[in-house]
C-alpha cells in the first residue's frame, strides 16, 4: 500500500525543482569562500532561483513598457535593475544600453565640466589671494 | 570545478519555461532579455550563497544549511520568497521520508513474497530504479564535500 500511495505521488505531483542541482552546486561551490552545502540548502536555493526568475520577470513585464506589444525586453530589466532597490544588487550585470555617439557626446561633456570647474577652482584661488 | 565559465550559466531552456509560465500568454521574450535573466539567476545563486553563509559563519557551522538559506532571502529583502521556500522544504521532507519508508517496505515485501505480489513486482522495479539513482546521486555530494 505504501509503495501505491508513493508511485501516485511520483505522477501527480509536478517535480520540486525544474533548475539543474548540479549546476546549482556548482555556481554555490565556486563561491571560495563556501566549504559544504547540505542537501536541503541545496534544493531550497534552487527553489529561490526559480521563485526570483519568475519574480523578476513579472515584475520588469509589469513595470516595463511593451505591455501593449505583449513584450519583455532587456531595457524593461535594466530598468528594474535601476529602479526597484530589491534588485538593485543586478544594476551591474544589466547595465542600461547606450549609443556610442551618445556616450563619446556624455565623455565630452564631462570633459568641459571638468575643465570648467577647474577653471572656477583656479579663479577662486586668485579671488582668495588677492 | 567550475572550469569553464559557461559552467556557470543555467540551462536556457529551462529558464526560458520558467519565465513562459510566470507571464501571461503570448508575452515575446527577446533573446537579450533572456539570456539577461539567465545570467541574473546565476549571480542570484553567488548572492544567496554568500549571505547564507555569512549565517553558517556567524552560527559557527561550515555546511550551509536551510535555515541559512531562508535567513538569506530575508536579508536580501526576498522575504515574499520564505512562505513558498519553507513549503517546498516540507514537501522534500515528505518527499524523502515516503523514499524511506518505501524502501523498507519493500525489504519486508522481500521477506513474504506471495503470489498476490506478484502483479506488484514491475512497480516495485520501477521505483528500485529511482531510489538507486538516488543514492548515487547522494554519494556523489559526500564526496565533493569531502573535497
Amino acid at each position: 500500500m505504501a509503495d501505491m500511495v508513493v508511485g501516485k505521488d511520483k505522477c501527480g505531483e509536478q517535480r520540486l525543482v525544474s533548475l539543474p542541482l548540479s549546476r546549482i552546486r556548482v555556481i554555490m561551490k565556486s563561491s571560495p569562500e563556501v566549504s559544504s552545502i547540505n542537501q536541503e540548502a541545496l534544493v531550497l536555493t534552487a527553489k529561490a532561483t526559480e521563485l526570483f526568475v519568475q519574480y523578476l520577470a513579472t515584475y520588469s513585464y509589469r513595470h516595463g513598457s511593451g505591455k501593449e506589444k505583449k513584450a519583455l525586453t532587456y531595457s524593461d530589466l535594466s530598468n528594474t535593475a535601476e529602479e526597484s532597490e530589491t534588485f538593485q544588487f543586478l544594476a551591474d550585470i544589466l547595465p542600461k544600453k547606450i549609443l556610442a555617439s551618445k556616450y563619446l557626446k556624455m565623455l565630452k561633456e564631462k570633459r568641459e565640466e571638468e575643465e570648467e570647474e577647474n577653471n572656477n577652482d583656479e579663479t577662486d584661488d586668485d579671488e582668495a589671494e588677492s | 570545478m567550475a572550469e569553464r565559465p559557461e559552467d556557470l550559466n543555467l540551462p536556457n531552456a529551462v529558464i526560458t519555461r520558467i519565465i513562459k509560465e510566470a507571464l501571461p500568454d503570448g508575452v515575446n521574450i527577446s533573446k537579450e532579455a533572456r539570456s539577461a535573466i539567465s545570467r541574473a539567476a546565476s549571480v542570484f545563486v553567488l548572492y544567496a550563497t554568500s549571505c547564507a553563509n555569512n549565517f553558517a559563519m556567524k552560527g559557527k557551522r561550515k555546511t550551509l544549511n536551510a535555515s541559512d538559506v531562508l535567513s538569506a532571502m530575508e536579508e536580501m529583502e526576498f522575504q515574499r520568497f520564505v512562505t513558498p521556500l519553507k513549503e517546498a522544504l516540507e514537501a522534500y521532507r515528505r518527499e524523502q521520508k515516503g523514499k524511506k519508508e518505501a524502501s523498507e517496505q519493500k525489504k519486508k515485501d522481500k521477506d513474504k513474497k506471495t503470489d498476490s505480489e506478484e502483479q506488484d513486482k514491475s512497480r516495485d522495479e520501477d521505483n528500485d530504479e529511482d531510489e538507486e539513482r538516488l543514492e548515487e546521486e547522494e554519494q556523489n555530494e559526500e564526496e565533493e564535500v569531502d573535497n
